[in-house]
């Protein structure tokens, strides 16, 4: 059941009040003016007025536009049909194929049952000894990578996605400056992997609101495609600048806002997108890494902080490395108590370690004298970084472990490094 | 029974909903919107004139402005009875793993089960006869249940003194069929069931009298047993930065806590959290009881993702519960995660309701409603002499991990004990990331009070010497402060720091709490003699690391022993 309405009594920002009756609550309409044809979601009723936020923006709509509310909430097409297809932030196909309409689903359901879920247990191993080692990735997990602008945290994202051996990899560009996604199609090509990718693209030049569909539509695609039981692996990038459009329309909307201008819910809204990554009893997981970047590098942001907060950890990218503080996995130890016994002393007797190094490195840039423990630490510290911290490495886990044993064993004495003597008996290189 | 009292829809803006109403209606009262199929439960929060404010417990999608809605009369309630332990419900005590059966992988909206199982057979006892003069709250009965002996009472509505005109006898029966009659002051009778429901914004105060809390309650927490205790029927509060461990403190709590009941209100957080609860606490035996954890648990699960208003919700929810086992003169434990996620809840309808904010748009009102969760603790003397207490902690997720915000100041004024978590010790590893010297309790440890004060002295001592050695440089101290430096990083290694992931470190008894903290003080108090800073560095590092292998051993088991005379040797020649 499709009604048309033409009155338009109000434009603001991004939101128009339209007068009609028999509106649901969150229903899609399309707003037909001069620049084509929009859609728009219902955000509020109060009795005849009707105020929508309109994806393509309010910039050239009249008073006198066509709204036609299309009697259900915002849908897409899900599907094996989907894959190696690129679409922009409504789900319409940026790629050169036809429009979709098979297997059509809402894209906002209700949350997971937890009762539902299981827990986690499968190690995703990437290469990387910084999140192998120190903070392992276990499928279903729903980790951000902390930046500022400007890092290789697409680049960073990519790799990780072609290394991570899942089925289906979905990328939901946010904001996306058109090289970067220009790179992510290429780089999903060249490895062979955009035929199991499905790209929904947002990039910067394009209305800010039509951003706020991508996660849910890149979820909603993914959560079939696990129900499936495909292990997918979702890809959203930045979520900054969703978190900006939810900022631009509570502001609109004359919401009070609560930190910075943002709105009150935004915590529940990262979450109720967070997640949706899920292990499913007797079905596929989803997994998430995203982008959020820090607005001058400050991590107690409101989005870094509300996202911590919700997301199992994070990667913090710094000076093009991942920084072992900060830096958490929280699902690790899900996985890593059944790799090698060596495994969780390895990673915090060298984390330890390395903060000591800091500590010395502050002392010297100071001036003080450096003692002999100092310059054992000096020594540590410049081994670390060259062969743990460098997204260069890229070896598996049991070598990356062997290798923190010779780099121990090169500049301590076994006690020194605290570790229990009977995993030191094992391990300790003997030459 | 009278017809229903009804409104229509006139206003939706998330999950505020505006309503007119015909007759009258009641603040908090319970209303169901209906929409086709679908009946979504609501609550009353505002009335203006002729129109209702109500929080929608569910997705308000599809609502239309006209659609019907149905007043209860009931407040928020929840069911009481045999059959909590054990179950794990949403905000609104629905019965997760039962909705699971029925609607599959997703919470479907609008679909409300009973809490607790109508058909189920309890084996009923009377403790009471025909003639008995009893109060409100007072046992009738008991049904076993899982590890205790579930007391059936009589509702704890304030009523004076009742009656018991009719009681059953010993035998089978479920939650439907009355076990009593009873006959009140005024003459009226009513029957008496083995569940009985309470609103659950109404504290329950069937008792004689409150007591001030006098007994620890023991976590196996070092840290906090020994320098930061909590007592039974007391409240402390865990705020901290998130990745600073709150979750995992608050986990290992729930599973080594000395208490007869746990209840976990897992209110905005993650759903994963709350899997790994419900998943390995079947598994796990209580050593208290030889059952498994999951039998003196009730999980509360709002998770991040549920709908908003039922998070506000389900830390009332968990607190009925818990002050319906205190009255069966039981210890309590809730744990609530994260209180800044139920603020929040409260924050975003206060935005939807328009009132004029307070600090960083929570409302005004927010103080009075912590302090008022909290008073739900304590310890009281029930009619019949026994002891029951709540012992509420929560968790606080502070903004920017800044505890100058409104929650944890509020929170801080009602507490008995902080526990605060910093970032730095978390970033160095060292958990539980409690910072000592932040942290405070108004509660007695069990240590010795002059071997405790030895310990908060030398962590302070400790601290102002690295901060020296930070402006003056490792040169620029003495002997004797470097010493008292290492010895409060010995004191933190291997004492305060636990490793959760080590079976035997993971819980420290009492018993090994005191022997340990002993041993440990009497190391303190050495006056050390080392030839130089070298030296005394080497000396404490090899220490540590037999103290940390001794952690490892069990309690006075062969290689506790030998572990001990390790480092008594090693001790002797410097002595």
């Amino acid at each position: 059941m499709q009604k048309t309405y033409t009155n338009i009594i109000h434009i603001a920002g991004d939101v128009i009040t339209v007068e009609a009756t028999g509106i649901g609550y969150s229903e899609i309409a399309q707003v037909v003016f001069r620049r084509g044809i929009s859609l728009a979601q219902v955000i509020r009723i109060d009795g005849k007025k009707v105020s929508l936020q309109i994806f393509a923006g309010s910039k050239g709509v009249s008073t006198g536009d066509k709204v036609r509310f299309l009697g259900h909430s915002m849908r897409t097409s899900s599907g094996e049909n989907l894959l190696g297809r690129i679409f922009n932030g409504s789900g319409l196909p940026l790629d050169k194929g036809p429009e979709l309409f098979d297997n059509m689903i809402d894209i906002a359901v209700p949350s997971v049952n937890p009762a539902k879920r299981i827990i986690p247990r499968k190690m995703i191993h990437t290469g990387l000894p910084m999140i192998d080692v120190f903070n392992s990735l276990v499928e279903s997990q729903k980790l951000p990578i902390f930046s500022i602008a400007g890092e290789p945290y697409n680049e960073l994202m990519a790799r990780l996605a072609i290394q991570a051996k899942v089925d289906i990899i979905i990328l939901g560009g946010i904001g996306l400056k058109y090289d970067d996604y220009l790179f992510f199609r290429d780089t999903l090509e060249e490895h062979g992997a955009l035929s199991r990718s499905v790209l929904f693209i947002h990039t910067a030049s394009d209305p800010v609101v039509e951003c706020l569909l991508v996660p849910d539509i890149s979820l909603a695609v993914a959560e079939q495609f696990a129900l499936g039981g495909k292990r997918v692996l979702v890809l959203l990038t930045d979520m900054t600048n969703f978190c900006d459009a939810l900022k631009e329309i509570s502001i609109t909307m004359e919401q009070v806002p609560s930190n910075r201008g943002y709105p009150g819910d935004l915590y529940s809204q990262l979450a109720s997108r967070y997640e949706k990554a899920v292990d499913f009893q007797g079905a596929g997981s989803i997994t998430i890494l995203s982008a959020t970047t820090m607005p001058g590098d400050d991590v107690t942001h409101p989005v870094p902080d509300n996202t911590g907060y919700i997301t199992e950890g994070q990667f913090y990218l710094k000076n093009g490395v991942i920084e072992p503080f900060g830096s958490l996995s929280r699902l690790k130890q899900q996985v890593n108590g059944n790799t090698r016994d060596d495994h969780r002393a390895i990673m915090n007797t060298m984390i330890q370690l390395f903060a000591s190094y800091r500590e010395t490195l502050e002392k010297q840039a100071m001036g003080f004298q450096m003692s002999v423990w100092d310059k054992k630490l000096l020594c540590y510290g410049k081994l670390f970084e060259a062969k743990m911290m460098s997204l260069k490495v890229n070896i598996p886990l049991e070598k990356a472990l062997d290798q923190g044993w010779e780099i121990l064993a090169e500049c301590f004495s076994p006690e020194e490094t605290g570790i229990k003597k009977d995993i030191i008996e094992k391990y300790w290189p003997k030459n | 029974m009278a017809e229903k009292r009804k409104g229509f829809i006139t206003k939706i803006n998330s999950n505020m909903v505006t309503a007119s109403f015909d007759a009258f209606v009641i603040q908090n009262e319970v209303a169901y919107i209906l929409h086709g199929e679908e009946r979504l439960k609501a609550e009353v929060i505002r009335v203006r004139a002729n129109t209702v404010e109500m929080q929608v417990f569910e997705s308000t999608t599809g609502l239309r402005v006209g659609d019907e809605v149905e007043f209860t009369e009931e407040l928020l309630s929840v069911e009481l009875g045999p059959g909590l332990l054990g179950q794990i419900f949403d905000g609104l005590q629905n019965p997760l793993p039962q909705l699971a059966e029925k609607c599959g992988f997703f919470l479907k909206r609008g679909v409300y089960l009973n809490a607790l199982a109508e058909d189920k057979e309890w084996e009923f006892n009377p403790l009471v006869k025909t003639g008995d003069k009893i109060r409100p709250g007072e046992r009738i009965g008991f049904v076993p249940e899982k590890i205790f002996r579930h007391y059936i009472m009589t509702p704890f509505a304030p009523q004076g003194i009742s009656e018991i005109i009719k009681i059953s006898s010993a035998g089978k029966y479920t939650l439907k069929q009355p076990v009593a009659r009873i006959k009140n002051q005024d003459g009226n009778e009513s029957d008496v069931f083995m569940s009985q429901i309470w609103p659950v914004k109404i504290p329950i105060q069937a008792y004689s009298e409150k007591l001030k809390p006098f007994q620890p309650l023991v976590t196996k927490m070092r840290l906090i047993d020994s320098l930061f205790p909590v007592a039974l029927g007391g409240t402390y509060c865990v705020p901290g930065p998130f990745g600073a461990g709150k979750t995992v403190l608050q986990q290992l709590t729930s599973r080594h806590a000395q208490v007869d009941v746990v209840i976990i209100a897992a209110c905005g957080e993650r759903a994963g959290e709350v899997v790994e609860t419900l998943k390995t606490f079947p598994e796990l035996i209580d050593p208290r009881t030889n059952r498994p954890l999951i039998d003196r648990t009730v999980i509360i699960c709002n998770t991040s993702s549920m709908p908003v208003a039922a998070r506000e919700s389900s830390v009332y929810t968990a607190v009925t519960i818990a002050e319906y086992y205190r009255q069966m003169g039981l210890s309590v434990l809730l744990l609530a995660d994260s209180t800044s996620r139920w603020a929040q809840a409260m924050r975003e309808m206060s935005g939807r309701l328009e009132e004029i904010p307070g600090e960083e748009a929570f409302p005004a009102y927010l103080e009075s409603r912590i302090a008022s969760f909290y008073e739900r603790s304590g310890v009281v003397r029930l009619y019949d002499g026994s002891i029951g207490s709540i012992t509420i902690g929560g968790a606080i997720s502070p903004a920017g991990g800044n505890f100058e915000e409104p929650v944890t100041q509020a929170t801080l004024k009602v507490v008995g004990a902080f526990h605060g978590l910093s970032r730095e010790r978390s970033d160095a590893r060292r958990y539980p990331a409690i910072d000592p010297l932040i942290s405070w309790s108004k509660y007695k440890s069990f240590i010795d009070e002059k071997q405790e004060e030895r310990g908060h002295e030398i962590l302070r001592k400790s601290h102002e010497v690295a901060q020296m050695m930070k402006v003056i440089g490792e040169e620029g101290i003495s002997l004797a402060d470097y010493n008292n430096y290492l010895k409060g990083e010995f004191f933190d290694f291997v004492y305060l720091q636990q490793d959760a992931f080590d079976i035997v470190d993971e819980a420290t008894t009492e018993e090994r709490q005191k022997y340990v903290f002993n041993f440990i003080y009497n190391i303190l108090e050495i006056d050390f003699s080392f030839a130089g800073k070298e030296e005394a560095l080497h000396f404490f590092q090899a220490l540590r690391q037999f103290f940390r292998g001794w952690n490892s051993c069990a309690w006075n088991s062969e290689e506790f022993k030998k572990a001990e005379n390790e480092i008594l040797l090693l001790l002797h020649p410097v002595k």
